[in-house]
């Protein structure tokens, strides 16, 4: 039973190679942007590296740039395909690149798919890697004369500034952390002297955040210290006060970030697997038609085309008995290397005969 | 003797006409450019105006705006005549509009390099209205609660933060201006008291900053508060710190930024301008030699094409003596007291042309 047969005449045999080559050419450039889609993606996650623990995230724009490279390439000879399959001289050269090609235009939509799926997937661990990362970084915030540290500073700054959010989860994880360098402390001081006293690792800890925690929407000009004492500052109360600082945590922050980039480019990404799918179909459409023509007397005369000489469940059976054969091929091919080398090649005559009978014609 | 006389063949002609066509319609392309960077520069002189004083420097942008319109206008315009221009039939019918077509081509060329030398001369008058303009948010920065005023403070710290600056010139401004709204003193401190009353207006004036003038580069904290004084704070240097707060001026910044704008707008329309010269001549030069066919009747012959019929004095000399007898034709002649019925023979010849003209043989109809 064959899948989806459909009548094709000269006339439309030319109009289907015409359309199959513009609709290749579109494939390109939808290759193209989801290329340059992957890129966009790579540099925004590379530009924040410092802030994330590890790279898992990555494998989206990889796959993204790796496809688009491919699918410009594939559909580029889809395009060269169409140009020669209305010329039956030129045409037969095709036959045998035309399974491989197939198989990768195949592969290509799924690993669009694939996409699709893991920027959803992917959300958890890219906020496990932000909080570690985060983390990291207000930890060693103080250590601005520690080679290979240094940066860390300016780096968070810039991000709660940029990204209007302030700490890991919210602000109070400044207060368990010792931010102020101690070559900028007073070891004389009274207060100082206490507060490092009062904590078991010695550390300089202060309900006050960074000046970049400040939010400058605010009414008041900002308080940064003594944060949890109302009576420090005129007219204030620590629960009720909003505007003063950014409210967010920068993790939520950069995970909203992210995860709107990846979805505002989900519409891009089907449309693509769309246009790649359509491809595919019209060139196996364009191929049954092209060799059913050569294959009758008069080549302008009208022939069949169809998707599968099969119904799916036989093609599948096919498929799945040639791959066996070939398996067991193989394997008797290697138990007869251990027995000796004249009983092999009966062997291999043996099932050369049997693969040869029990094998159908592939579909052409 | 003519201005840059060139002799033009039948296929010289086409194929000025076509180049011609083609000029225009690149020349289109770019008067939508010039209207999008006056479009750009309106957009970001915008950006800024709660910044920026009441100063007349809308005009450059819309002077840019106005002049890339027309420049599309034109050369759509010019387009059209050229491509009608290589059949010698057609330009019958922009014979007559040619010759106005150029001098009003002529006079525009002209507006785009005065648009261009604006976008330089811009600067002293955005300096001025920056300063003003600076000031005066600066000064309403403690607002928060006027309105009309209440979101100079977010705009003034997001300036800053974004172009890296502090103040006016520096971070002393912030020092003679109170930026601490009243509402947030405690005026039964007695520090608080003194501070008021150390100043002749009653300002409560501190030697601190807001939080948006810290430097991010800085190793330390940012010390924002009790900047001048080197006891409040441990190992801390007051005249040697460079790196605890930014120490450009905000109008120093912003004029750098625009600058930079306006110069490579400036440079886009002087380009722009050279290129609407070259497409002017090109064009003059296929009117006269078209013209020169049609005198000579046969439209396959070759023909002179030129800028100027006469040298440049005899033709500023001819077109000034038009420009008189123009006056003149509108006076009345007072050689005979006045009384219009007595005869007097015309001196002006240019009103009405000679008494004494010979019978013309009529031309054959071509």
């Amino acid at each position: 039973m064959v899948l989806l047969k459909m009548k094709f005449n000269q006339q439309r045999r030319v109009r289907l190679a015409q359309g199959l080559w513009l609709l290749s050419w579109l494939a390109v450039m939808s290759g193209t942007f989801v290329f340059c889609l992957g890129v966009y993606l790579k540099t925004e996650l590379v530009r924040r590296a410092e802030v994330m623990d590890n790279t898992e995230i990555h494998v989206v724009p990889n796959i993204l740039m790796m496809v688009g490279l491919a699918s410009i390439g594939t559909n580029w000879v889809a395009s060269r395909v169409c140009q020669d399959s209305l010329d039956a001289s030129r045409f037969p050269r095709w036959k045998v690149l035309l399974l491989a090609w197939f198989a990768v235009a195949a592969l290509i939509c799924c690993l669009l798919l694939a996409v699709v799926v893991l920027s959803y997937a992917l959300q958890g661990r890219l906020e496990e890697s932000l909080k570690v990362g985060l983390r990291n970084g207000i930890r060693f915030y103080k250590d601005t004369d520690v080679p290979g540290r240094c940066f860390q500073k300016e780096t968070i700054d810039r991000l709660q500034m940029e990204f209007r959010c302030c700490g890991n989860s919210n602000f109070k994880d400044w207060f368990e952390v010792q931010w102020v360098n101690n070559r900028y402390l007073d070891f004389t001081a009274k207060d100082v002297k206490d507060r490092v006293r009062s904590n078991v690792d010695s550390r300089y800890l202060l309900d006050g955040v960074p000046f970049s925690c400040c939010n400058p929407a605010s009414p008041r000009p900002c308080l940064q210290y003594h944060l949890t004492d109302n009576n420090a500052h005129y007219s204030y109360d620590f629960h009720s006060e909003e505007l003063n600082l950014h409210h967010r945590g920068c993790r939520q922050a950069l995970t909203d970030y992210y995860m709107d980039l990846m979805n505002s480019t989900g519409p891009g990404v089907l449309s693509v697997i769309l246009i790649q799918v359509s491809v595919l179909l019209s060139m196996r459409y364009l191929q049954t038609a092209i060799e059913g023509a050569m294959a009758l007397e008069s080549p302008e005369g009208d022939s069949e085309g169809y998707l599968l000489e099969k119904g799916v469940k036989e093609t599948f059976e096919d498929l799945k008995a040639q791959v066996l054969v070939m398996l067991k091929f193989d394997q008797a091919e290697a138990k007869a290397a251990d027995v000796c080398p004249e009983a092999a090649e009966a062997e291999k005559g043996a099932d050369n005969a049997a693969e040869k009978a029990a094998s159908p014609p592939p579909p052409s | 003797m003519a201005v840059l006389r060139v002799k033009f063949t039948k296929t010289k002609r086409d194929k000025l006409a076509q180049v011609l066509w083609i000029l225009n319609w690149i020349s289109v392309v770019t008067g939508a450019i010039l209207f999008s960077l006056g479009l750009f520069l309106k957009v970001e002189l915008n950006k800024r105006e709660e910044l920026m004083a009441d100063r007349n420097i809308q005009y450059v942008p819309n002077m840019l705006i106005a002049v890339g319109l027309i420049a599309c206008a034109i050369n759509f315009l010019g387009g059209k005549i050229c491509y009608d221009c290589v059949d010698s039939t057609k330009f019958l019918r922009w014979k007559l509009i040619m010759l106005p077509y150029i001098t009003c081509c002529f006079f525009f060329t002209f507006c785009v390099l005065v648009g261009a030398l604006m976008c330089y001369s811009m600067r002293g008058e955005l300096e001025e209205s920056l300063r003003l303009g600076l000031t005066e948010a600066m000064g309403f920065y403690k607002d928060t609660d006027t309105p009309g005023r209440c979101f100079l403070k977010r705009t003034v710290d997001m300036l800053q933060i974004e172009f890296q600056c502090c103040g006016n010139n520096g971070y002393r401004d912030w020092f003679q201006i109170q930026w601490v709204s009243s509402r947030y003193l405690d005026m039964s401190q007695k520090e608080v008291v003194d501070r008021l009353r150390s100043n002749v207006e009653g300002k409560y004036l501190v030697d601190g900053v807001p939080f948006s003038c810290c430097n991010t580069d800085s190793p330390r904290p940012c010390i924002q508060h009790q900047i001048t004084n080197n006891s409040a704070h441990f190992s801390y240097e007051h005249q040697r710190e460079m790196l605890n707060l930014w120490m450009k001026g905000c109008r120093q910044a912003l004029l750098e930024y625009f600058t930079h704008i306006m110069q490579s707008i400036g440079l886009t329309v002087l380009i722009i301008w050279l290129f609407e010269l070259s497409v002017l001549t090109g064009v003059r030069f296929l009117q006269t030699s078209l013209e020169n066919v049609l005198r000579q009747g046969d439209p396959e012959s070759d023909s002179d094409g030129w800028l100027l019929e006469n040298s440049l004095m005899e033709t500023a000399r001819i077109n000034l003596n038009i420009i008189k007898s123009l006056g003149k034709c509108n006076q009345i002649d007072t050689g005979s007291n006045g009384d219009p019925n007595i005869d007097v023979p015309s001196s002006s010849k240019a009103c009405y042309g000679p008494d004494n003209v010979p019978l013309k043989q009529s031309p054959e109809a071509s």
